[in-house]
């Protein structure tokens, strides 16, 4: 990083040093005292304490909280999105397909067959996962933009097909009406918050052991993957199915807050929300903490632009070619970078 | 009977005609910049709205609001190369989403500016019942002409490609880059002109096609949807394998509707996607690219 200072433009360069307390604690986990505990513990939970947890028993309305839940699904969406293409290799471009899959499978569990709400959840969570996983394997053996290419079309075509056939298949242009809703306000919060947290902890922890480490291998080179004696497409599978759970769980859970599964749940926000997000939070450096953040920034400002209508897509898609163009680390990225790092200016 | 085969016959090879339309500039931009315009939908309908927006506010004549369709679409297609897509250039995820939200942008901003509904009609080039003499089947002259200008466009592009410095360029950009480079042909100069190309040759499948029924925003996503179903059926980049393909589908969703019933069109594009990357994942003819694509 170069700049030249305006009072005698001579060279000065930006030295990135990390923080002591960072090298002190960072591998070793030798802590000694509480300073150093807050240091590590700080920026993971108490954000998570005071916004998410505590939020509706300090501040019980209702506006904020369907907020913070649509923040919450869309957080699920994006840490799905950011694991899927930042970890396993593979862009998708249809994200609503997933959460689609997910609502109409728990309302037509529920609809159709009267089973209750706490077991539609879970089997349209797993269920709906290898749906996606199932219909997502004739592109999984290839590499390149097929994935791209074949997702943009799934939740697309999945609509024209419930258009087509009129109130036969799974209520059609109407959807499915009268599903089944939470026992209380309560339940359907904390359940949201406690998913996402087992999501997104399950996701890192993954990553981080030898089963990750294969995915992570296949977006860095999968021909090594191959030569090393693994089935590809079989990994790619896993990694779609785990992609999906928690966004098909998010689509379940929208079936029942929202009490029908519709044509909305296929909508174009939900593929692209989940991207703005993660480009926005930033990804690589903090895994899938920063696609989160980003969904938490950009949910209330979402809302305030839900008002325009049509307009709003066409805000977001500024938005998101703005992030892109300029290519932004993400916010999550840059807050990291100050929190461990301090700057010095060396003169050449 | 007869007349069954007769209309799956003809309209048929209109469809066919159709999809191969549609389809010609997204595989010439692929083929050449190897980045999937998918912007390609929207640029269709932004240059079919142009001509009926031109037709209705500015001046009554139909071939100056084709030209100014055709140039804008041009202009809109190679400002997102120019613009947008060469800074993001080489980052193979940036410049997939960057396309794809350019695309929705087009499309909802179409939307927001009221073009919602079926009262968007531009005019057919010519109007006139003729009646196939052996199969005994009536067809509206445009779609003769469309039938025609599919082909034309066709045998040009393979012509243009072929014989022309600038398409021996293209061809040149396609095979290898680096080489091409080093042979002074400036990449982002010809991805920039065949984003160009490539809209235009979607503004001609808009003027062509568009006319058939009404103008709405959502028929982008279903002209991308059918550009990349051709595009995979046919093999990624090879425009050969597009009109074959194109053939095939058309036919294919033809039969469909003659036979079945329309509202199952879409589910034939889905099946051969899904179908054809089961069976031969590089698509009809995409044989030489099976290695690369392929692990």
């Amino acid at each position: 990083m170069r700049r030249e200072s305006s009072a005698k433009r001579e060279e000065v360069f930006t030295k990135r040093l990390d923080r002591g307390i960072k090298v002190r604690t960072d591998d070793i986990y030798a802590l000694m005292g509480w300073r150093e505990i807050m240091y590590l513990i700080g920026p993971r939970i108490i954000p998570l304490i005071i916004i998410v947890l505590l939020m509706p028993l300090v501040y019980p309305n209702m506006y904020l909280i369907r907020t913070v839940e649509l923040a919450v699904v869309y957080a699920l969406l994006s840490i799905s999105w950011e694991f899927l293409s930042e970890y396993v290799g593979l862009v998708s471009l249809g994200h609503a397909y997933i959460i689609g899959v997910g609502a109409y499978l728990a309302a037509a569990l529920n609809v159709y067959y009267g089973i209750p709400i706490f077991i539609t959840i879970p089997v349209a969570t797993v269920g709906g996962a290898a749906i996606v996983a199932l219909s997502f394997l004739p592109c999984l053996p290839l590499r390149g933009i097929y994935f791209a290419i074949v997702t943009l079309a799934y939740p697309l075509l999945f609509a024209r097909i419930l258009e087509a056939s009129g109130e036969a298949f799974l209520g059609g242009t109407l959807g499915l009406y009268g599903v089944e809703g939470f026992p209380n306000e309560w339940v359907a919060y904390y359940l949201l918050i406690i998913v996402f947290i087992i999501s997104i902890l399950g996701l890192r922890r993954l990553l981080s052991s030898d089963f990750g480490l294969i995915f992570i291998a296949i977006r860095d080179n999968d021909l090594a993957v191959e030569a090393s004696g693994l089935n590809m497409t079989k990994y790619k599978t896993y990694g779609v199915f785990l992609a999906s759970l928690p966004a098909c769980f998010a689509g379940a859970y929208m079936a029942h807050l929202y009490l029908s599964a519709n044509l909305g749940n296929l909508a174009l926000d939900f593929s692209i929300v989940p991207i703005i997000a993660a480009v926005l939070g930033g990804m690589g450096m903090t895994p899938l903490v920063g696609s989160a953040v980003g969904a938490f920034i950009i949910t209330p400002v979402l809302e305030f632009f839900r008002a325009l209508g049509h307009l709003r897509m066409v805000v977001y898609s500024f938005f998101l070619v703005a992030l892109i163009v300029i290519r932004s680390e993400g916010i999550v990225n840059y807050l990291w970078r100050k929190y461990h790092q301090f700057y010095k200016e060396v003169r050449i | 009977m007869i007349g069954k085969l007769g209309l799956f016959l003809v309209y048929g090879l209109v469809d066919s005609a159709i999809l191969i339309l549609i389809t010609l500039g997204f595989t010439l931009v692929y083929s050449v910049s190897r980045l999937p315009n998918f912007a390609h939908g929207a640029i269709y309908i932004l240059a079919g709205l142009t001509a009926w927006s031109v037709l209705h506010y500015l001046i009554d004549i139909y071939p100056m609001a084709i030209v100014i369709a055709l140039l804008a679409a041009g202009a809109v297609g190679a400002s997102i190369y120019r613009f947008l897509v060469i800074r993001v250039r080489g980052m193979p995820t940036s410049e997939l989403i960057l396309t794809y939200v350019v695309s929705i942008g087009i499309v909802e901003l179409l939307r927001y500016m009221g073009f919602i509904g079926a009262m968007y009609h531009i005019p057919m080039l010519h109007e006139a019942l003729v009646v196939i003499p052996l199969l005994n089947t009536p067809i509206d002259s445009h779609r003769l002409i469309l039938m025609a200008i599919s082909g034309i466009l066709y045998v040009f592009l393979w012509a243009f490609t072929h014989y022309t410095k600038l398409g021996l360029a293209f061809r040149a950009i396609a095979q290898d880059e680096q080489v091409a480079m080093m042979l002074g042909i400036d990449s982002d100069n010809m991805a920039t002109l065949s984003f160009f190309i490539g809209s235009i040759l979607a503004g001609i499948a808009a003027i062509t096609v568009l006319p058939l029924g009404a103008i709405s925003p959502e028929a982008a996503y279903d002209a991308l949807i059918i550009a990349i179903a051709v595009c995979i059926l046919g093999g990624l980049g090879s425009i050969i394998g597009t009109v074959i393909a194109g053939l095939i589908l058309g036919m294919a969703r033809q039969f469909v509707t003659v036979f079945i019933g329309t509202q199952w069109q879409m589910v034939v594009v889905f099946a051969a996607i899904v179908i054809i990357l089961v069976i031969k994942p590089s698509g009809l003819f995409g044989v030489q690219k099976e290695i690369e694509e392929r692990v």
